[in-house]
């Protein structure tokens, strides 16, 4: 069995898009001013439907993270132990990644981080982070 | 204002390991013990408020239930809110014979999750309630997400492992005198930090059981009430938040919806939660009940922790709570999980709780919480 991989819809699809482009895109409501991420169909503060896509800048911080030691799924069994995090990225909404080249004991919160994307088995890379 | 509902029965099943159980017949067997604990017979039940099953799923479980039965409520619907169910049913339940809908509503809840299924497949199927595309791609778990909270938790309120651990502990104290329950073997700080890591901070000993096991209750209008056979429980208030999904979209990790849901059913009861004597609150994980008893304010937060240890959730503590057991330590088989909380404070409100039994509480609050700390549902019992 393998990994559950992003599977683009309607919404989704510019995200992942640009992944594939190696660009983080986040929706910022051209109404209010508010960034969101996941991607929705309409603004969560206002409720306007007139979003723009934006580009991160990739860095952020670890906001919270965890070390797994107990997968899930069959598919992530090889991986542990992995880091889960929330990064907040600096235009100010939050992802969740895995932490990538990074020794688990060392990962804290505050610790500065940068996007990069990871190829997965299917059509699109998946957005994961790693110190920077 | 109609007269409040009143909990006139309330039943649960053996729990843990129950060899040969299936979803259906835990309901049913908890469903009858629940009708006969008020002196009603099924009969009288005319609605159904069923949750949902990992064993038995199906896309109308209430009426799968009441077929089962054989009873024809004139109302009937299934209620999936995660570890809010229980709270949820009860608050639909008062609310429809409160109405005027309804005279008696059962509730009930059941599945057999620890023998009809495998702990992998359990743990799989729980992770299905990541979110597809910006979650589950990353190996997240329930106990992950909630380790995500305790983390962040953790870092910005000085709370420690031993404090957590000291919630694991609180609870195994509390099963040792309920013979029913599913762990009854002593444990300490030490061993919960001994305990297999699952998703750091969270170790083993920190989450939640898995079991088989059914619980139910009978709702009655105010005056259908008197019908029945024992003292009548009043549910005094209720309240709901819903503040996200999947805690990539939680507002904060540390802040959540039970403040609101609890303030609501607090403000309903005219109490406050100084007020109370006995509470059985969600306990999903150790942080899972930290962070509730802080957010909602029977403790400053950082000072639940420390209060634990002394002693607070204990029977002559600050705040007797989940004096069954707990999730941790008595069971949890899925929405069953929330409604022995629901039972348990019934039956200390009763004077039924033996053993672990509270001296003459008055006001009782149950809380529950679904997803990962998304759904939330207070309710404030008293005695009539
Ligand atoms: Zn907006």
């Amino acid at each position: 069995m393998s990994k559950p991989l992003p599977q683009p819809n309607v919404v989704t699809q510019r995200f992942w898009s640009s992944c594939k482009d190696g660009r983080f895109e986040f929706q910022h409501c051209k109404t209010c001013g508010h960034s969101q991420f996941p991607p929705r169909l309409t603004c969560t503060a206002c409720h306007g439907a007139d979003l723009d896509w934006l580009p991160s800048s990739g860095r952020g911080t670890v906001y919270s993270f965890t070390v797994v030691h107990r997968a899930p799924l069959e598919s992530f069994k090889a991986d542990v132990p992995y880091v889960i995090a929330i990064v907040a990225l600096e235009e100010g909404v939050r992802a969740m990644v895995n932490l990538r080249d990074v020794d688990p004991e060392t990962v804290g919160i505050g610790m500065p981080i940068e996007v990069f994307f990871e190829p997965t088995e299917g059509e699109y890379p998946l957005p994961q982070a790693r110190p920077r | 204002m109609a007269a409040k509902a009143v909990i006139t029965g309330v039943a649960d099943t053996a729990v843990g390991k129950v060899e040969g159980s299936t979803s259906l017949g835990l309901q049913a067997e908890a469903a009858a013990a629940a009708v006969a604990d008020a002196g009603l017979s099924l009969g009288d039940i005319d609605g159904v408020l069923c949750a949902y099953s990992f064993t038995e799923p199906h896309l109308m479980l209430s009426s799968v239930v009441s077929e089962f039965l054989g009873i024809m409520p004139s109302y009937s619907i299934a209620v999936q809110a995660g570890g809010a169910t229980a709270c949820a049913q009860v608050m639909q339940a008062a609310a429809l014979v409160e109405a005027g809908i309804c005279r008696h509503v059962l509730a009930v809840c059941g599945d057999n999750r620890l023998t009809g299924m495998s702990r992998d497949k359990a743990v799989a199927a729980l992770s299905e309630v990541g979110h597809a595309q910006f979650e589950r791609p990353y190996g997240i778990s329930v106990p992950s997400a909630y380790a995500l909270v305790a983390q962040r938790y953790m870092h910005d309120y000085g709370v420690t492992l031993e404090h957590l651990a000291g919630v694991a502990v609180a609870h195994r104290k509390h099963a040792m005198r309920n013979p029913k329950a599913q762990m009854r073997q002593p444990i300490t700080l030490e061993d919960v930090a001994k305990s297999k890591p699952i998703s750091t901070p969270l170790r083993l000993l920190d989450c939640c059981l898995i079991s088989d096991g059914g619980a139910a209750v009978v709702v009655s209008a105010a005056d259908a009430a008197r019908d029945t056979r024992k003292r009548g429980i009043e549910v005094l208030g209720t309240g709901q938040m819903n503040t996200h999904e999947h805690i990539i979209a939680s507002p904060s990790l540390t802040d959540f919806g039970c403040k609101q849901s609890s303030a609501q059913a607090f403000r309903r009861a005219g109490v406050t939660p100084a007020d109370i004597d006995v509470a059985e609150i969600y306990d999903s994980f150790t942080i899972t009940l930290l962070a509730e008893l802080e957010s909602i304010g029977f403790f400053a937060r950082g000072e639940a922790g420390p209060a634990i240890l002394g002693g607070a959730l204990d029977l002559d503590g600050r705040l007797p709570c989940n004096t069954h057991g707990g999730l941790l330590s008595y069971a949890h088989s899925g929405a069953a999980g929330g409604m022995f909380h629901v039972v348990e404070a019934v039956r200390q409100l009763r004077g039924e709780a033996e053993g672990r039994q509270v001296v003459s509480p008055e006001l009782a609050f149950v809380h529950g919480d679904g997803g990962i700390l998304s759904a939330h549902c207070s309710l404030v019992l008293g005695r009539n």
